[in-house]
Order: C-alpha cells, then sequence, then structure tokens
C-alpha cells in the first residue's frame, strides 16, 4: 500500500533531524533546507544516502539536486539560469516549485527552492 | 610532512571496509599539552578525541579511495556522529574499523567504531571507545570551477607506503616520484 503524506513526512522529518542535526520541531514542510536548516552541500548528498536507506529507494546522481545543469554554461550565463535552464530545470526537477525562483534565475539562490515539502514530494514521486 | 595517525592496516576489503591500528606513545608531543599537570592535579595524557576521530577518518579515507583505484580525491566533508565513551591513554593501542554505508561517483558515507586495546593485558577485550559515522566528498566532481592540482594530494607516497609496508597492493598508477610542487 502506498505511503500517505504524514507517513512520508514523518520519515522525511527523521532523515533531516539526523542528517542536518537541528530539532524535530525545526522540521515543518515549509522549512528551507539551506535558509532555514542550515544545510550545506555535502548535506544533500548524505540528505540523497539517508532517503535510499529510510525508503529503500534509488536515487541517482543529479536526480534530486541537479548540480550538472547549474554548472552548465549552456544553461548559466552571468550567474543566472537561460530559458533553456529553466525548461532543463523543469523537466529535470518537475516535482519542485520553480515559481519563485523564476523570478530572479540566480544561481546563488537555487537552493531556497528545496524545502522539506520538496523532499516530501520528491519522495511520493519515487515511490510511486 | 602530514600527520598519520595510524600505524598499521590489518584488513582492507575493497569497497567494503577497513581495520587499521594506531599505538598511542608519550613520544606523541600532542599527548603532553592533553592534559599538563597543574596546581591541583599530575599530568593526565589522553589521546585528544579530534585525533581519534582523525585516525578513523584516515582509516576510512583509505577505505573510499582504495574503493576507485585512488584516481578519487577523497576529502572528509562531513562528521556526521562521533560519540566517545571511553578514554585512550598511553601504551593503549587503538583498533579503527570503518565500513562503507554508500558509495557513488559524489562521494561516500561511512561509519564504524575505534576500539581500545591494551597489549599490556592481551587476554582483556577490546574496550568500545567510539562511534563515528562520516561522509567524504570527492572533491573534483563536487567543485567545479576550481582547479586542483593533477596529483591526488591526498593519497600521498607516505600512504602508498603505509599500504605496501601493511602487506597490500599499491595500483600500479600510484607508485610516482614525490610531486614537483614549485620553488
Amino acid at each position: 500500500m502506498a505511503m500517505s503524506q504524514d507517513e512520508v513526512f514523518a520519515k522525511v522529518k527523521d532523515v533531516l533531524v539526523d542528517a542536518l542535526g537541528v530539532d524535530e520541531d525545526e522540521v515543518t514542510l515549509s522549512a528551507k533546507l539551506s535558509a532555514d536548516l542550515g544545510a550545506e552541500s555535502i548535506d544533500y548528498l548524505d540528505i540523497v544516502f539517508r532517503l535510499e536507506k529510510a525508503f529503500n529507494i534509488k536515487i541517482q546522481q543529479g536526480e534530486l539536486m541537479p548540480e550538472s545543469v547549474l554548472n552548465d554554461p549552456k544553461y548559466v550565463q552571468d550567474g543566472k539560469v537561460t530559458d533553456a535552464g529553466m525548461a532543463e530545470l523543469k523537466n529535470r526537477i518537475p516535482f519542485a516549485d520553480l515559481t519563485a525562483f523564476e523570478a530572479s534565475r540566480k544561481v546563488t539562490d537555487f537552493s531556497n527552492i528545496f524545502t522539506v515539502d520538496t523532499i516530501v514530494k520528491f519522495v511520493q514521486k519515487k515511490l510511486g | 610532512m602530514r600527520w598519520i595517525w595510524i600505524d598499521r592496516i590489518l584488513e582492507l576489503e575493497k569497497g567494503r571496509r577497513c581495520v587499521a591500528l594506531k599505538n598511542v606513545t608519550l613520544a606523541e608531543d600532542v599527548l603532553h599539552d592533553h592534559f599538563p599537570a597543574t596546581a591541583h592535579r599530575p599530568a593526565t595524557p589522553v589521546m585528544p578525541n579530534t585525533l581519534i576521530i582523525e585516525g578513523f577518518a584516515q582509516t576510512a579515507g583509505i577505505l573510499v579511495g582504495h574503493a576507485n583505484d585512488f584516481k578519487e580525491k577523497v576529502i572528509l566533508a562531513k562528521i556526521g556522529k562521533a560519540v566517545f565513551t571511553a578514554p585512550c591513554r598511553p601504551g593503549h593501542t587503538l583498533r579503527f574499523t570503518a565500513g562503507i554505508e554508500r558509495l557513488d561517483a559524489s562521494g561516500a558515507s561511512t561509519s564504524g567504531i575505534v576500539e581500545r586495546l591494551d597489549p599490556g593485558q592481551p587476554a582483556l577485550p577490546a574496550v568500545p571507545l567510539a562511534k563515528i559515522e562520516m561522509m567524504f566528498s570527492h572533491i573534483d566532481r563536487n567543485m567545479s570551477g576550481l582547479d586542483f592540482p593533477d596529483f591526488n594530494f591526498v593519497f600521498t607516497s607516505q600512504f602508498m607506503d603505509l599500504l605496501k609496508q601493511s602487506g597490500f597492493a599499491v595500483p600500479a598508477s600510484e607508485v610516482r616520484p614525490a610531486p614537483n610542487l614549485g620553488p
């Protein structure tokens, strides 16, 4: 039977508490991983590894955090994501809400799209 | 030079597990500062937990590097957990046992234990001393835009010598002269 959103959220919360050393009550659906919970780049790899274990899923490199898009001059110019880059991001991470990012498109703002809710949606999509 | 905080590798199972030993001795300056005598207390030399973490990191780092034949520059990126339950004094031996939880192109997640052996009482069982979890990054794959030297400055000839002295094969590609670092 498919897991409910609440069940996925509870497990994601455990993963984030372990990976980021934050308190449970800090892990709300709207909390941003980097800005609110202090996640750094290596933490995203840690989170991916822990999600794989917690949900018994396999996550390919770049599936959650599409670094290759953000490092590709074809998709990024002058520190901002191009139209082609935005299209690629929408294709690569359909589980993420890119509405707010669309306004600035600055690579330095990209991590803001990762909220706890983004992770929950990502896992739900992986679980099918 | 750099500090090598393990003396011998006992086991090295590719991509799975590495076990290493470190003898702790009063010849190491750091023990005299950790902790010196005061007016109220005699000298209390104990191995600093930070350096025990370094020894574990070297054990786990060799394991992660060996998994890809030392092609990757493996850098300690995160200490997820390090819980200590006993001290280690001069005359003791530390045994580091590290395992790979997950390895991919970006890096690796490792975990393991540190135990304390007492060569003065070899019949005694090993004392659990610490549980550690740490992550390593393959930096050439995670720091695009930054240039690193071509030679593998992580796994120096000192580490390769340690492997050889412990009886393990060193990949032919890693047998090389010391790098020329310029004037």
